[in-house]
């Protein structure tokens, strides 16, 4: 009843100030106005832009206003205990749990918060209650004890769920830190709603829609997945009306499309803040909002209803929110994922299927926030590159990136052929079609390890204990090529079947227990799901292989008759270094550990994907194992992602990309990352070279069929002067592995790590 | 005998450089850096040959002086690894530069080299002090697209003082260079007390202004980034107590620079 009064108030509203024509005006017709089909919208509205950054407005009065409350309001949490600032312990968060919330209305244009006040921290239980309870006492606070006392006595969660029926095994290889990370006590993430349709459709027709796919779904036989289906698309409804309801609050009647720009970014925004009330997925990424709000910017600019001023002020105001998601997280999460990341990751650039680039005027207003709001991690902002981008965009990302670092780079001419035009990445190089396609995010499998387990007969070599079922370990005292990849390839062929088996545990307690209802309502009804598995410590194992293969390993072995530390004799050939000796090593590793991946049975038919990724929990999991042959001792960090190992690749930076390259995406289609980094003057002696050196080096990385590049372009100096005063440096910026954190943010061991790092530096 | 009668005596020009009348030829290589950016137009594939002739008291590579600090390795075999990079460099305008040491010490390598480059389509680029500038042949020139001279002084006293060697074959190769109209981009590097001196350097602008072929000029500023190196090979680094010159220094140097000549660094 109120709901319907609010919506009349709201229409009359718009009578009386009738400046506002339909939605749609102007707009070039086609399929999307029958069917849900954003794609097909931007494809026959978009208007590419190929000129350069002279276009750009600075930040508004307001905007500049707005960004010192902010930052004031971040100095107050970075100085809280554990960098959380408040923290709700009264409400379940939930899409409509919070009234309307604000940091200082009359300066915001572009308005929502997660919870009643900036920078508050939801309380999200259904992942796993513990979690909660750690969380909150880790930053000095407590849930009310009125929750604590009925919640978990009349709700289960995920995280019980999936401790119910996780084997031995599993708990096992979690325990050793074979595999570790795995979302069995928090959100997955990694789903990509598709909120430009709540701007451009309207959420009522988006529920019309959802009752249409609720009707095709009535069929004559009502099997288990089709009754899944329709329980999770009834769902979906629910979560689109409480989004409507959420949004009147704040003042907005959402239930019809959106007219100006202003109401495209609101709208945007509101579909997406609606999500991060609901779901505290690890990666909640925006998608590929840029060039669709384009769109609206140019038609307003077109009918002198917006200034340049304006549009920036819109996308400003619209990052400065996006950069205050948090979620409350326990130190070990911290711990895997350092630096409090939302991944909140917008996906800007590439090229249309029809050969003309989708990079518009409000692809440079995106990234240069990064100007007028100050270098920061968040949004996670993610350039797909393609060679044939025109040359001043590719300038300008250059020159953005060598004064922020705070970019990251993946190759569209690469995804576009397995994804289309319309992907984004979700969390760091995860490629999925928006609205069609979303991950069971499987985090990661130590390979390192699995390695020594090879040699060491299934037993861990910190614990003693047999992870692995009992197989003959090596007994040579000199390690003999074929004899271990023999033995790592079974230890393989029973890892992928244990990941695999925990993953499907996770992913059916997930659905069951906290499904993303407004995430999902944002997607067609059948969707492709992957199954996004992950390896750690592909370097330290193909370097491992290469010095078993080329020079002399020896093994030693403790009173347990483990092999904990091994001695090499000679040369060999490091990963990093465009030696096809060893880079066949690591694209022989990837491909088998795939192919085994594939032979498994998953949830929901999901499709195995793999990632070579590592966030910072390469530390962790350095930490975690033992001495590895290729020299690295036990405790001693991975090298991020697929990069080589800190400073074993001396050949150069054109070197070390070279080897990158040639890890074959086609098995490693949830993304390879490579975290790249380099002192200024190594990319040229004035700007003007190092910028142009910048874009033709990724066009070179790129084409030689490289997928993903973080930049950082900065000198060790900085970073050890931001270690001793942190003060000074609250916004320094850097990327670690697909993704990007305040560097003043990471504990003071990745910090180590990061600065351990190879810089490229020859002049 | 002095170090440059050494190197520059028959016996010396035997082994690598004798094999020279082999097709693919065979010459010292100290190191190979795949992405320099500070030697020539976009990113550079340098390799670092070994053998100089002069002994810079700065010098920050000590351990390129002979030819032997290097390790053997075969043009084409280095070919074949530039084309790897080939896609690479040709994106950013940049191609081959032969540094080191002092690449004319091995013409023939240098041919050797260049000319699979070109073979490549890459840009070429020769850093050199030009001391030995008459070991570069017609066909050698031919070969190159650009050269990065370094005049380090421009008094004949300075430059003895300086290198161990004398100043004459350097401008005699800049004056050939100019007479080809090879492009050049001047380098000096700016040592305080050393080569600091304002009538000497606004002379060197003035010279290179008239030769009419100098694209740019880099001012490089002292660092002794080097000095370990000096150590390690148990020599005396005779700069100890020279700091490199300050911002404002260096840049009153470019000025001197500027008033005759184009710039970019």
């Amino acid at each position: 009843m109120l709901d319907n009064l609010a919506r009349d108030e709201a229409l009359e509203r718009d009578v009386l100030t009738t400046t506002v024509a339909p939605p749609w005006r102007g707009f070039a017709p086609g399929a999307w106005k029958d069917t849900i089909d954003v794609r097909d919208f931007i494809t026959r509205n978009v208007t590419p832009y190929t000129g350069g950054s002279a276009f750009l407005a600075g930040p508004s009065r307001k905007t500049t206003a707005l960004r010192t409350k902010v930052s004031s309001l971040l100095a107050r949490e970075r100085a809280a205990k554990g960098g959380v600032l408040d923290a709700d312990t009264e409400t379940f968060a939930s899409i409509t749990a919070h009234g309307p919330g604000y940091i200082d209305r009359d300066l915001e244009v572009i308005v929502g918060l997660q919870t009643d006040r900036p920078l508050k921290r939801a309380l999200m239980p259904f992942g796993g209650w513990r979690m909660v309870q750690k969380g909150l006492e880790a930053y000095g606070f407590k849930a009310s004890e009125k929750l604590a006392d009925a919640f978990p006595a009349l709700r289960k969660t995920h995280n019980d769920g999936v401790f119910d029926v996780y084997g031995e095994e599993a708990l096992r290889c979690r325990k050793a830190g074979l595999i570790t990370g795995l979302p069995d006590a928090y959100g997955r993430g990694r789903i990509i709603g598709d909120y430009r349709r709540v701007a451009l459709y309207g959420v009522d027709r988006l529920i019309a829609d959802k009752h249409d796919q609720m009707a095709s779904l009535d069929t004559p036989v009502l099997d288990a997945d089709t009754l899944r289906l329709r329980e999770e698309i009834a769902e979906q409804i629910k979560a689109l009306d409480e989004l409507k309801r959420m949004a009147e609050r704040y003042g907005f009647d959402i239930s019809l499309p959106a007219t100006t720009a202003q109401e495209a970014v609101q709208w945007t925004y509101l579909g997406y803040l609606a999500a991060v009330k609901e779901a505290n997925g690890a990666a909640m990424s925006l998608g590929r909002v840029s060039t669709f709000l384009d769109i609206y910017i140019d038609r307003d600019r077109a009918e002198g209803r917006l200034t340049e001023e304006e549009a920036q002020e819109l996308i400003d105001q619209f990052v400065l929110k996006l950069r205050m998601v948090r979620f409350l997280r326990t130190p070990d999460y911290d711990e895997l994922f350092s630096g409090d990341p939302t991944w909140v990751t917008e996906s800007i650039g590439g090229m249309g299927l029809d050969g003309r680039p989708l990079v518009t005027r409000t692809s440079f207003r995106m990234l240069h926030t990064l100007d007028t709001l100050g270098p920061a991690p968040e949004p996670n902002l993610t350039v797909l590159w393609s060679e044939a981008l025109p040359e001043p965009f590719k300038r300008y990302c250059a020159d953005v990136s060598i004064r922020s670092s705070s970019i990251q780079y993946e190759n569209d001419d690469l995804m576009r052929p397995y994804w289309g035009d319309d992907y984004g990445i979700a969390c760091c190089v995860s490629a999925m079609r928006i609205g069609k396609q979303m991950q069971f995010f499987g985090a990661r499998a130590n390979l390192a390890k699995t390695l020594l387990y090879a040699i060491n007969g299934g037993r861990d070599e910190k614990s003693g204990v047999q992870v692995a079922p009992a197989f003959a370990p090596i007994t040579d005292d000199v390690l003999n090529y074929d004899t271990v990849v023999e033995k790592f390839e079974v230890m393989m062929d029973w890892l992928a079947r244990a990941y695999i088996n925990a993953l499907n545990a996770i992913h059916y307690m997930h659905d069951k227990y906290m499904y993303e209802r407004l995430e999902m309502a944002l997607h067609d009804r059948d969707v492709l799901r992957t199954m996004a598995c992950g390896i750690a410590g592909l370097s330290v194992v193909a370097d491992s292989l290469s010095a078993i293969k080329h020079a002399k390993v020896s093994v030693f072995r403790d009173g347990r008759g483990l092999a904990t530390d091994f001695a090499i004799e000679g040369d060999y050939p490091a990963f990093g270094n465009n030696d096809d000796r060893v880079d066949s090593i690591a694209s022989w590793v990837i491909e088998t550990f795939m192919d085994k991946l594939r032979c498994q049975e998953t949830y929901r038919d999901a499709l195995p994907t793999q990632s070579v990724l590592t966030i910072t929990s390469n530390v962790v999991y350095g930490k975690k194992t033992g001495s590895t042959p290729d020299g690295r001792k036990a405790g001693e960090p991975f090298a991020p992602g697929a990069n080589p190992m800190h400073g074993r690749d001396s050949k150069g930076a054109l070197a070390s990309m070279a080897s990158m390259a040639k890890l074959p995406y086609a098995h490693s289609q949830d993304g390879i990352s490579y975290t790249f980094t380099i002192v200024p003057t190594a990319l040229g002696p004035t700007e003007t070279e190092r910028v142009s050196n910048l874009a033709g080096m990724l066009d070179g990385y790129f084409a030689e069929g490289g997928h993903h590049m973080n930049i950082n372009v900065f000198d060790r100096a900085t970073l050890l002067e931001a270690m001793d005063h942190p003060e000074l440096y609250p916004q320094l910026t850097i990327r670690v592995s697909g993704y990007a954190v305040n560097f003043v943010k990471l504990t003071r061991e990745q910090q180590l790590d990061v600065i351990g790092r190879t810089f490229h530096d020859k002049h | 005998m002095t170090n440059i009668d050494r190197l520059l005596s028959p016996a010396s020009m035997t082994g690598a450089e004798g094999d020279s009348s082999s097709p693919c030829g065979e010459g010292w290589v100290h190191s190979v850096e795949t992405c320099g950016a500070a030697d020539g137009p976009g990113l550079r594939y340098v390799v670092f040959l070994s053998g100089c002739p002069l002994r810079c008291r700065y010098c920050h590579n000590p351990d390129t002086w002979h030819m032997r600090d290097g390790h053997g390795e075969r043009a084409d075999a280095l070919v074949a690894d530039l084309g790897r990079y080939a896609g690479f460099l040709k994106r950013t305008g940049g191609g081959l530069t032969l540094s080191g040491g002092e690449p004319l010490v091995q013409p023939a390598f240098c041919r050797a080299l260049f000319r699979g480059a070109k073979g490549l389509g890459l840009h070429t680029a020769l850093d050199t002090s030009g001391f030995l500038g008459t070991q570069a042949d017609t066909a050698l020139l031919a070969d190159i697209d650009l050269v990065l001279l370094d005049i380090k002084a421009f008094n004949e006293e300075t430059y003895q003082a300086l290198t161990g060697g004398s100043l004459g074959p350097t401008l005699a190769f800049a004056e050939r260079l100019a007479t080809l109209g090879k492009p050049v981009w001047l380098r000096y590097v700016l040592v305080p007390g050393l080569t600091d001196d304002r009538a000497e350097i606004a002379a060197l602008a003035a010279y290179a202004a008239a030769l009419g072929n100098v694209e740019r000029v880099d001012v490089l500023p002292y660092h002794d980034l080097g000095a370990h190196k000096w150590a390690l090979l148990n020599k005396t680094y005779r700069l100890a107590d020279t700091n490199p010159p300050t911002e404002v220094e260096t840049q009153r140097v470019r000025d001197i620079f500027d008033r005759h000549l184009p710039r970019a660094a």
